[in-house]
């Protein structure tokens, strides 16, 4: 047994605030501190790029049920503060917030710390708009509400897609440019991907695929008016969004002594040091399930399930339990025009359509590894069938089963 | 526990069925049916993950 009397969790998002909860239902009824970058109290991040941006979810839908009372976790918020250190054999922590610099120290640590949207070399100006915080939404808002006579969406994956998709609902003019072959490259298939920009192009987005970016063009005022594309094309262009995906904010923890490597590196059962946990987009660990390889997930649901699970993982190291390894299949969806796109497991370029069909935009595949195992699936509207998918991988199904389960 | 969904928030996720299949079921016309508005007692862990785990946060229970 090692005494448990007071946790930090370092990070006030979604995995953050589900560790809280989770600890607090487990009866942990110790001093419990949030530390949270953002001014704000947890709110949800996916309708930023949905809803928020085009006004029919209003801000105060945006904040997380589990912080609803801000009273009810008997949770120390620390807003609008930052961590900047921490020393691993003393499990403190150095803030820096409204009040200035101070240290706070802490039995367990729960690092949530997310990620922030990468930058591009070139496009460092304050007209072009990045999107992960609610901040960052409001301003892009009312860049959209201003009426620009063209937006440029750099970058296809999810953020870049959904934001080209929503300002196509606003009728907007939209160039989407991608310097990958297919959009969503990295977490989709080749024919999943181009289907993607199918998709886009039937609603009128100006797709360019395999194509960089070279930098921005600006008028006599400093205001962007274009952007060069690497291929020598110039878009015409008073709005330009960078959706070029995410790194992890492990800066403050460099000299930790914790290792950071493309994320908070962690065992297999997300302990990254005695007494200190990660969860969220800064994790990276081995899931056995796929082999044991280390990974890093940004998805909604995996904030929820790990946060929890780090919560519960802390308990038990106190009390000296063993715990089994997180093992999660995981899962993800996408809003896109009138397609829900949901991902179960890992995509691999093994797929094969088992209901439906790519050309209808309305279909599910199985995707199998190189030994022939059903290791995810893909649906488009197809919301039954994907989570039926997770279950089947969840129970070890094989290819063969999952294909004539799925079928439709 | 009761289970209340509500409807205009719920986007067919199926995040919920996942979770408790003997209470929540998309059907194939995409709509979530609930099986057992009173769940059973050994059901009520799973069905609060449920709650958590709902990505429109659409699933509130009550005391009834």
């Amino acid at each position: 047994m090692t005494p448990l009397t007071s946790i930090a969790v370092v990070g006030a998002s979604l995995a953050g605030l589900q560790a809280a909860q989770a600890l607090r239902r487990a009866g942990f009824d110790g001093t419990l501190t949030m530390v949270g970058a953002e001014p704000d109290l947890p709110y949800d991040r996916p309708p930023l790029s949905k809803g928020f941006l085009d006004g029919s979810v209003p801000e105060d839908k945006l904040r997380l049920r589990g912080a609803a009372d801000p009273d009810a976790l008997g949770v120390a918020w620390r807003l609008g503060t930052r961590a900047v250190g921490l020393d691993v054999a003393t499990r403190t922590l150095r803030l820096h917030g409204p009040d200035g610099d101070s240290e706070l120290g802490a039995d367990g640590i729960v690092i949530a710390t997310g990620s922030s949207p990468r930058t591009l070399p070139g496009f460092d100006h304050p007209g072009v708009h990045v999107l992960r915080t609610v901040a960052e939404a409001r301003a892009l808002r009312a860049a959209l509400e201003a009426g620009p006579r063209r937006v440029l969406v750099i970058g296809a994956g999810f953020i870049g897609a959904e934001v080209a998709a929503t300002a196509r609902g606003l009728g907007l003019e939209v160039t989407l440019v991608e310097a990958a072959p297919t959009p969503l490259a990295r977490v989709l298939d080749a024919a999943s991907g181009a289907a993607i920009a199918e998709l886009h192009r039937g609603h009128g987005v100006d797709v360019r695929l395999g194509t960089g970016v070279d930098g921005l063009e600006l008028g006599p005022d400093g205001a962007v008016v274009g952007a060069r594309l690497a291929g020598g094309d110039t878009i015409d262009t008073d709005l330009v969004v960078v959706g070029v995906g995410a790194a992890p904010n492990t800066a403050w923890l460099e000299g930790s002594g914790l290792t950071v490597d493309n994320g908070v590196v962690c065992d297999d059962t997300c302990l990254a040091a005695p007494g200190i946990v990660a969860a969220g987009d800064v994790a990276r660990w081995p899931n056995r399930r796929f082999g044991g390889t280390l990974t890093r997930v940004e998805q909604w649901d995996n904030a929820v399930e790990q946060g929890t699970y780090a919560a519960k993982r802390l308990l038990a190291w106190a009390a000296g339990e063993p715990v089994e390894p997180y093992t999660p299949v995981p899962w993800f969806w996408s809003d896109q025009y009138d397609r829900k796109i949901q991902l179960a497991g890992i995509p691999s370029n093994h797929a094969t359509v088992v209901n439906g069909s790519i050309a209808d935009q309305m279909f599910l595949q199985v995707y199998a590894d190189d030994d022939g195992r059903f290791v995810g699936a893909l649906g488009w509207n197809r919301p039954r069938q994907a989570i039926q998918a997770r279950m089947l991988l969840n129970d070890g199904a094989s290819l063969a089963e999952a294909s004539e389960k799925l079928a439709g | 526990m009761k289970i209340v969904v509500d409807f205009d928030l719920c986007e067919s996720n199926a995040i919920c069925m996942g979770i408790v299949p003997e209470v929540f079921e998309v059907r194939d016309d995409d709509f979530l049916y609930i099986l057992q508005e009173h769940p059973a007692p050994e059901l009520h862990d799973r069905v609060r993950e449920a709650v958590e785990r709902c990505p429109k946060q659409a699933i509130t229970l009550t005391d009834d």
